[in-house]
């Protein structure tokens, strides 16, 4: 079983973000659970999410305290808050961040494992015109946490969005174009 | 069989759906808020021919639910922690005219302080309004659960209210697998009550003054049929594992064989609870876990038959009777052993109040502790108060 | 129908009652610690004595003759007396 757990701010979309990474593992005939934690429910403050995936029924149901990846949606909360909390040193952090690698480490003294960095806003702004991130960070976690590969993601993207952008067919390749470079984008790791 | 991943509150109105009641009021509160919300968009694309009520409160909301199934119309609601607690009175009025009204309690604290997050004290607060009670562990229970609701309750001519964990459940999205459409109206079929209001060819009172002379003898019948909703409750599950291949008993006993401690647990703590129970096993420990799924009835005979050979059991309660003892399902549970002439070292854990998370953890420091009072035949102290700090 | 001795198991469920019209099985008259007289010598048999009674106790002819009251069901609430323009009704103790 693969856990997850994801910073993001209120009205950023880390909810939807775990959401569509629950129905994107769903669709490969995974088991999955997709919650947020809900608080007061501002915009702006800090939010988690969790994903459990898993080849096997899912039972358990408490928060996630030692999940395998960590998901940063916005890199102003790597100061905030401890995103690192529980995190396995086997595992990885991704952060959706303008920063590169090394700047990014630098608040990572004490952790460990691996780090990732994608800049999800960026890809998202060049292609499809606006700041909608979460397309490009599923692409790089599901690149980074092995679920499935390119062909599957492309194919399962398209007919999601085929579904999704019924009544929009034009914007479907530029959010296809989003999948691609984020998985060729990722950088770190090592 | 349609394999799906839906949220709970999605999944009890996809059955709603399916049932396609007549009536369905409601009056929205935090979690159980998005059931009629969904219901309410199936009514707007047609999928449905529900007669909606927006009421103006839940008293009302379980008032309309009362006349329209009083005139004979099959009526389904769904409400949580406050929105309950307003109901109560009528909830005795539906149970009382004997209305098989189908209730979703989608479980919440009970104010004050203020809390939105799941605990069980709203359903256990109406424990005795006359209302079945099933608990479900997931969204996979609330939806099977559900159906099942609509078949006892006219039945047994009672109201049935089908619970599950707010947030935990009720916003969570995990894999379930659906029933067909014409599969589920075949199985609730049509609902042809005896009596009703708005049949022309019958003439009827109901509901009148029920003085000295009548009244005990009809609680005594509401008193049987809860009795008897056992069987009925049996029935219904039989006949729904037919057609889902999911089968459910009163209880669900989780590597209770050859256990020798045991822990009670409601709910999707259940679920939590039994990863510890493999993983205690996996070391060696023999532990059980039982998990009633009616609390109402009380399945007497069947949590005597599994928890009769335990040296020590733990009940775990998401609400607090605040009686200086107990809480409620320790105080049945206790009862119906001792009602057996069973003297077992138990404990009760209060534990989650407010939706404190559950950890693994936590419930294994629980199994722990009755691996001590086993050893010893006896314990320090009767309840507990689950890492709260003091 | 039901009766005094009828226990759980054979009474309607839930406090049902399964026929119409048993108002009429209820003798009201028990109630009544005044009663009406007609007097016959001052009654114009106008009628508005009928509809005003609560218990349906005024007997008359097909609308053209009062007849007097029916004792079981009177109450004794006086209306009749009250709004009969000749006072042709007087209330009397039992």
């Amino acid at each position: 079983m693969i856990e997850i757990r994801w910073h993001g701010r209120g009205g950023q979309g880390a909810k939807t973000a775990s959401l569509l990474l629950a129905d994107v593992a769903f669709n490969t005939g995974k088991f999955i659970q997709g919650f947020p934690e809900y608080g007061p429910e501002r915009m702006g403050a800090p939010i988690t999410a969790y994903n459990r995936i898993s080849d096997t029924p899912i039972r358990i149901h408490s928060n996630i305290y030692e999940p395998d990846y960590v998901v940063v949606v916005d890199d102003t909360l790597i100061s905030a808050i401890d995103v690192t909390k529980g995190l396995k040193n086997d595992g990885a952090l991704l952060i959706n961040t303008s920063l590169n690698l090394e700047e990014i480490k630098k608040f990572f003294p004490n952790y460990f494992g691996k780090i990732y960095t994608i800049d999800a806003s960026k890809i998202s702004t060049e292609c499809l015109g606006a700041n909608f991130p979460n397309t490009a960070l599923l692409s790089a976690v599901i690149k980074i946490t092995n679920i499935m590969n390119k062909e599957q993601l492309e194919k399962n993207m398209l007919n999601s969005f085929k579904h999704k952008f019924a009544k929009k067919p034009d914007v479907i390749e530029p959010n296809m174009e989003a999948v691609r470079r984020a998985w060729e984008e990722v950088k770190g790791g090592n | 069989m349609i394999r799906e991943r839906l949220s709970g509150n999605e999944a009890v109105a996809v059955a709603m759906r399916q049932i396609n009641p007549d009536v369905v009021p409601a009056y929205p509160i935090t979690p159980s808020t998005e059931v009629p919300q969904y219901f309410s968009s199936f009514m707007a694309n047609g999928s449905v021919d529900t007669e909606f009520i927006p009421v103006e409160s839940e008293h009302s909301a379980m008032s309309a639910c009362i006349g329209a199934s009083a005139a004979g119309a099959r009526v389904m609601s769904a409400t949580s922690s406050q929105g309950l607690s307003l109901m109560y009175e009528m909830l005795y009025i539906a149970s009382g005219m004997r209305l098989p009204i189908v209730l979703t309690c989608v479980n919440r604290a009970v104010s004050a302080p203020i809390n939105i997050h799941n605990d069980h004290s709203d359903s256990m607060g109406v424990r005795d309004c006359g209302f079945i009670q099933l608990y479900c562990e997931s969204n996979q229970e609330a939806y099977d659960n559900l159906i099942m609701a609509v078949k006892i309750a006219e039945k047994a001519m009672l109201p049935v209210m089908v619970c599950f964990d707010g947030f935990i459940t009720s916003h969570s999205v995990e894999n379930i697998e659906l029933l067909e459409d014409d599969i589920v109206k075949q199985f609730v079929g049509k609902y042809e009550p005896e009596h009703y209001l708005l049949n022309p060819n019958e003439f009827i009172s109901m509901g009148p003054l029920d003085l000295q002379n009548y009244f005990f003898e009809h609680r005594k019948q509401l008193a049987d049929a809860m009795k008897d909703s056992k069987r009925i409750i049996e029935e219904v599950s039989e006949e729904y594992a037919k057609i889902s291949k999911r089968k459910y008993n009163l209880i669900e006993n989780y590597r209770m064989d050859d256990s020798k401690i045991a822990m009670v647990v409601l709910n999707s703590t259940a679920g939590t609870a039994k990863e510890v129970v493999d993983k205690l096993r996996d070391e060696g420990i023999k532990v059980g876990l039982v998990k009633p799924r009616t609390f109402r009835p009380v399945p007497v005979k069947e949590l005597v038959e599994s928890l009769k050979d335990m040296k020590a059991i733990a009940i775990m309660d998401k609400a607090d009777s605040i009686n200086g003892f107990c809480g409620p399902l320790y105080s049945e549970i206790t009862s119906a052993l001792y009602s057996e002439g069973l003297n077992i070292p138990t404990v009760n854990y209060i534990y989650g109040l407010g939706g404190r998370d559950v950890k693994t953890s936590d419930i294994e420091d629980v199994f722990r502790s009755l691996l001590k009072i086993a050893k010893d035949g006896k314990k320090s102290q009767t309840t507990y108060y689950l890492g709260v700090r003091e | 129908m039901i009766t005094d001795n009828m226990g759980a198991k054979d009474l309607p469920i839930g406090g049902n009652i399964l026929e119409d019209g048993n108002s009429e099985l209820f003798n009201t008259g028990e109630w009544r610690n005044k009663k009406p007289v007609h007097l016959d010598d001052k009654c114009k048999h106008c009628m508005l004595c009928v509809m005003p009674c609560p218990d349906n106790a005024i007997i008359h002819d097909e609308y053209d003759k009062m007849l007097g009251f029916d004792y079981n069901k009177c109450k004794g609430c006086g209306v009749c007396a009250k709004v009969c323009p000749f006072k042709a009704i007087e209330m009397k103790d039992e």
